[in-house]
């Protein structure tokens, strides 16, 4: 009987040991797991989960408002740095995003496109208005003072330099060719070059989407 | 006979549209297909691209374009080193002895810059591809939208 109750003790206190841990654990799991380390996805393009900092900026958008990265939280975003004096690389990286949109159908209404300027001196409001939404309207194009354009390329080891003057006083840009995307809580997650293939760029967004991470 | 006189000054009509077509090409082996423009909003240069093939026995290079819609044409190639986007002028673009070349998004194109009049998607636009042998070749380009995939999506 005396051992009865012994065993009924230690296993009250095994009991309470174990809801303990299992409290601690969804603490940890709390503080590590959901806000800063979410979980490991299938992802296809290149992983950087953990590797570069969150969706974070102070800029001007292309209809000339205010913007901060802050603003597009809960939408999975795709930023693109370019610039709009680039006929070629920069119209083939925004019609790939257009195109991935149109392919995502009703999930393209959770997911944002960002367009970065790094040329925000030839690159004024209106002549970003129209080219953002001659690829897409539902496009953000953003510019900046070169100080605020500098900051958010360094923060996101996006490269660009200005290139030689042409014999017109034009000048090209050299950039970044990356598309970054971000999930829904703005931490950047997946990595797409102009060599990975539409589809996987469509299969990751989806992945962010439906998994609500 | 008014008929007559009609159908002469239709005749040279004809004649006249097709005289810059035949002055632009002069004995080239060169033959142009999948010619289109990438046309971006207001002044903004835009991007061209063809399909070049090379008929004859000979090396031929495209050494520059002219056209009455754009006032200056560059030759440029863009490039992806190390996560980075390049694009830079070329001189001349070799197209070997029945050999193709592509000039397409990401690679080869014309940079046709400041357009002379806003280009409307759909419509055509001559411009002259010249050869290092003195040839060339006048070929109409289709302008596209700016989110275009090719000459047709």
């Amino acid at each position: 009987m005396l051992g009865g109750m012994n065993t009924l003790n230690s296993w009250s206190r095994a009991g309470r040991i174990a809801r303990r841990a299992a409290l601690l654990l969804v603490a940890l799991l709390l503080v590590t797991g959901c806000a800063n380390h979410p979980g490991k996805l299938p992802f296809r393009l290149t992983d950087v989960t953990g590797h570069l900092p969150d969706l974070d900026f102070h800029l001007t958008n292309d209809r000339g408002q205010p913007v901060t990265g802050k603003d597009f939280r809960g939408k999975v975003v795709m930023m693109y740095f370019g610039y709009t004096h680039c006929p070629d690389v920069c119209p083939l990286t925004m019609t790939r995003m257009h195109v991935v949109m149109h392919d995502l159908g009703k999930t393209a209404n959770a997911v944002r496109m960002l367009f970065v300027t790094v040329d925000p001196e030839r690159d004024t409001v209106p002549v970003l208005h129209q080219y953002v939404t001659a690829f897409d309207p539902r496009d953000v194009g953003l510019t900046g003072t070169p100080k605020q354009i500098r900051a958010l390329t360094k923060r996101y080891r996006a490269a660009f330099s200005r290139g030689k003057t042409l014999q017109n006083g034009g000048y090209e840009v050299n950039h970044s060719a990356a598309i970054y995307v971000f999930d829904r809580h703005g931490r950047a997650r997946v990595l797409a070059t102009p060599t990975t293939p539409n589809a996987d760029l469509e299969h990751d967004l989806r992945l962010l989407v439906q998994s609500g991470d | 006979m008014p008929r007559f006189r009609a159908m002469g000054l239709a005749l040279l009509i004809a004649l006249l549209a097709m005289a810059p077509a035949l002055a632009g090409t002069q004995n080239t082996t060169v033959t142009a297909s999948d010619a289109w423009i990438r046309v971006l909003p207001g002044s903004l240069p835009n991007a061209g691209y063809v399909t070049l093939l090379n008929t004859g026995t000979q090396h031929v290079a495209l050494t520059g374009a002219s056209s009455a819609a754009y006032r200056r044409i560059m030759l440029h190639q863009s490039t992806e080193n190390g996560g980075v986007s390049r694009m830079h002028a070329i001189a001349r673009l070799p197209i070997p002895p029945h050999g193709r070349v592509r000039l397409a998004p990401g690679g080869y194109h014309l940079m046709l810059m400041q357009p002379v009049h806003p280009l409307r998607p759909g419509s055509t636009v001559t411009i002259r591809l010249r050869f290092a042998d003195g040839s060339s070749l006048d070929v109409p380009f289709l302008a596209r939208p700016a989110n275009a995939t090719g000459i047709s999506d």
